[in-house]
């Protein structure tokens, strides 16, 4: 199916009501589960309920025949029902003026002949009664505008710009997951199921021009129309950045063939260039197509590949020195008129390039005026600052300590909890001044998630990234995509 | 599935803007012997055929004939070595080229995503070093530089024992004429120009393989 279903897709990211079909009143089953994440997730719209046997579930009254449903109040249905049943079901829901029905019913293609027999009838009735059919078998769909949550796993997500897509409705939540830990946020989730009727690129398509939408991020393992998926994917990657992360990258290998260019070719390296051709944003694990997207969501594109790092001490500066000089991006020499600049700063012992090491040499308002330096360079084009969150480890180690709060340590102890949380601001105020990525990175993300530095980082709805080599990564990919968008606009 | 014959691999590629050296063809002793003078010894002599597709693994092809006597010995021998299953031959003389590095060029057939372009580190040890990038038919010149600095081997591209740096230009261009017969020919469905030696900084492919479905 092509993208010009665009009003199905509405009706299944902003649903004006939602019918559960095949609602359990046993809390373990999926008819039960979806029910209940749509009631808990703050969805606005009405909610209905069918089942075989009339009733009332978690408040919501369930009728046992669809045609008791009020006409046109219901764009969405949620179908937990047995596949066998879901022909006569969805047309008893067109009739109600249904224009979206997403399909967590096992069964179909992946179920054998009988199964496929029942998908090919599935897609057939989709295209009878116009009506846009997501799954089957998918564990469902997630929609933050709409504080939509139909789906028959958690989590519900934080609100935020990244949309995703995916073959595997648990890499769905694995992504979500993420946007809980990290506070960067989702606008529209969705698994694809068994991509009966509607595929990844339909998705896509209508991810690349949703107004809440900053970043697609798309989980896909079989390609099975290659040309089309690349066409498709090419014209979404030119209007907003894609992340793609595949799965089975290795799975296919050399097949015997005549021409040494054919012994060159493995499907991994075909399917590397083609992203390369289309502009998509090629992740090799979860984690860092994750980390990719949040960053194309809260960060503006850099406009050029050099990088100043900021760092309160050594040893982190020559290791993200290291990443750097293995990725596309470039240290860039010290400017001298930022190193004049830095110099009227900070007391002589600073490493005077770039990494810009500070020895310890940081006062009350050190990291802000520097942060606010180098970010507004116009030879620089990104800044990662490292050493965030150092003084309020410090400060927990105090607070959790029998001296604590005499001797002076509570009053030292909240000024080291507000620097770090000043540190980070400034960071994000830099960046939006001048539209430059500042990226800040400490494992404080991952091991002291509640140190105040990261607190401060997600408040400011930004990545916190749990090492350099990771912001490094990320921002190399920010690098390509913009490259890619300014070059191949010619 | 029929390959072209060396020459005619080289003439239909050569229509889309692939650089080939001067090469002759000839079909006696004789003739490879006047052939090599009008180049310029030192010579390659080859066998070639359309029924000819792994010249090397079979010992057809004679490096670095210095004079007539080498030519024509080479020739006798070529000659004699042609098997009745590689129908018609014909002896290919062309100089000997000479430069430090190899590159690979082609075309492959993806069951995925159809006809594909390809660059790659050539020599004998191509395969082992799988250094290679793919886009797919057509590329634009953007793409086919983007192949270029794809290579992980990039130190290969620049000045290298005391060979100048790799035209980029003129590599863009091999590839954007692959990509062009190509889409040319839509019974192409793989092609091999291997070894490409770089020289004085030029891409030259010293030989071409052009396979054609049917």
């Amino acid at each position: 199916m092509s993208g010009s279903a665009r009003p199905g897709f509405d009706a299944l990211f902003e649903p004006e009501g939602v019918l559960v079909a095949g609602v359990s009143t046993h809390p373990g089953k999926f008819g039960f589960v979806s029910l209940h994440n749509i009631l808990a997730s703050g969805y606005q719209g009405r909610v209905f309920g069918t089942s075989r046997e009339a009733g009332e579930v978690l408040g919501v009254p369930i009728v046992a025949s669809i045609d008791e449903l009020p006409d046109g109040e219901i764009d969405l249905v949620f179908v937990c029902t047995p596949a066998p049943a879901n022909v006569d079901l969805l047309r008893a829901c067109a009739k109600k003026g249904i224009r979206a029905a997403f399909l967590a019913s096992a069964g179909y293609g992946e179920a054998g002949e009988e199964g496929q027999r029942m998908q090919s009838e599935l897609v057939a009735l989709a295209d009878e009664l116009g009506m846009l059919v997501a799954g089957p078998n998918g564990q469902g769909v997630v929609s933050t505008p709409a504080g939509l949550c139909a789906q028959i796993v958690a989590p519900y997500p934080p609100a935020g710009g990244i949309a995703i897509a995916s073959q595997s409705g648990n890499f769905i939540s694995s992504f979500m997951n993420y946007a809980v830990q990290t506070g960067v946020g989702v606008s529209r989730a969705v698994s694809a199921g068994n991509a009966a009727a509607v595929t990844i690129p339909d998705y896509l398509d209508y991810y690349a021009e949703d107004a809440a939408t900053r970043v697609a991020l798309a989980y896909v393992e079989g390609v099975p129309d290659g040309r089309g998926f690349f066409e498709r994917t090419q014209a979404v990657a030119t209007r907003k950045p894609l992340v793609l992360v595949k799965g089975g990258a290795t799975a296919g290998g050399q097949r015997a063939a005549a021409s040494h260019t054919g012994s060159l070719a493995s499907d991994d390296r075909v399917f590397d260039g083609m992203c390369r051709q289309a502009g998509i944003t090629r992740a090799a694990t979860i984690e860092e197509a994750f980390e990719a997207a949040a960053t194309f969501a809260t960060q503006p594109l850099p406009k050029g590949n050099r990088v100043v790092v900021l760092t309160t001490a050594g040893g982190w500066g020559v290791v993200t020195a290291d990443a750097i000089a293995r990725s596309s991006l470039e240290l860039t020499p010290l400017p001298d008129g930022l190193r004049a600049a830095l110099d009227a700063k900070l007391p002589p012992r600073w490493s005077r390039n770039n990494p810009v090491d500070l020895a310890g040499a940081e006062t009350r308002d050190t990291i802000p005026e520097v942060l606010d330096l180098i970010a507004g360079h116009p030879e620089v084009d990104a800044v990662i600052y490292l050493g965030l969150g150092i003084q309020s480890n410090q400060a927990a180690l105090m607070r959790a300590g029998r001296f604590y709060p005499d001797h002076g340590l509570q009053r030292i102890v909240e000024y080291h909890e507000r620097q770090d949380a000043r540190f980070a601001a400034a960071a994000a105020a830099a960046s939006a001044a001048y539209d430059k990525p500042v990226l800040t990175a400490t494992e404080l993300a991952v091991t002291h998630p509640d140190n105040a530095g990261p607190v401060a980082v997600r408040a400011s709805g930004r990545l916190c990234y749990p090492s350099a080599n990771r912001a490094v990564t990320a921002l190399g990919h920010l690098w390509q995509h913009a490259r890619h968008r300014r070059l191949h606009q010619d | 599935m029929p390959t072209l014959s060396e020459a005619d691999s080289k003439r239909l590629l050569a229509t889309h803007g692939v650089v080939f050296p001067d090469e002759r063809q000839a079909t006696t002793v004789e003739g490879a012997v006047d052939a090599a003078r009008a180049i310029g010894h030192p010579v390659v002599v080859k066998l070639g055929g359309a029924g000819i597709a792994h010249k090397t693994e079979r010992g057809l092809v004679r490096l670095g004939l210095i004079d007539d006597a080498a030519v024509a010995d080479a020739a006798r021998v070529l000659l004699a070595a042609a098997r009745p299953e590689d129908g018609e031959v014909h002896l290919l003389v062309a100089p000997m080229l000479r430069g430090n590095r190899e590159l690979i060029a082609g075309l492959h057939h993806d069951h995925q995503f159809g006809m594909t372009v390809m660059l790659g580190v050539g020599g004998i040890l191509a395969e082992a070093v799988a250094d290679a990038a793919f886009r797919l038919v057509p590329i634009t010149r953007r793409d086919a530089a983007e192949m270029i600095e794809d290579l992980a081997t990039q130190k290969l591209l620049g000045p290298f024992r005391g060979e100048p740096a790799v035209d980029r230009e003129a590599l863009a261009a091999v590839l954007l004429g692959l990509s062009a017969a190509a889409e040319a020919h839509p019974a192409i469905i793989a092609a091999d120009l291997n070894p490409m030696i770089i020289v004085d900084g030029r891409p030259v492919a010293v030989d071409a393989l052009v396979e054609m479905a049917g």
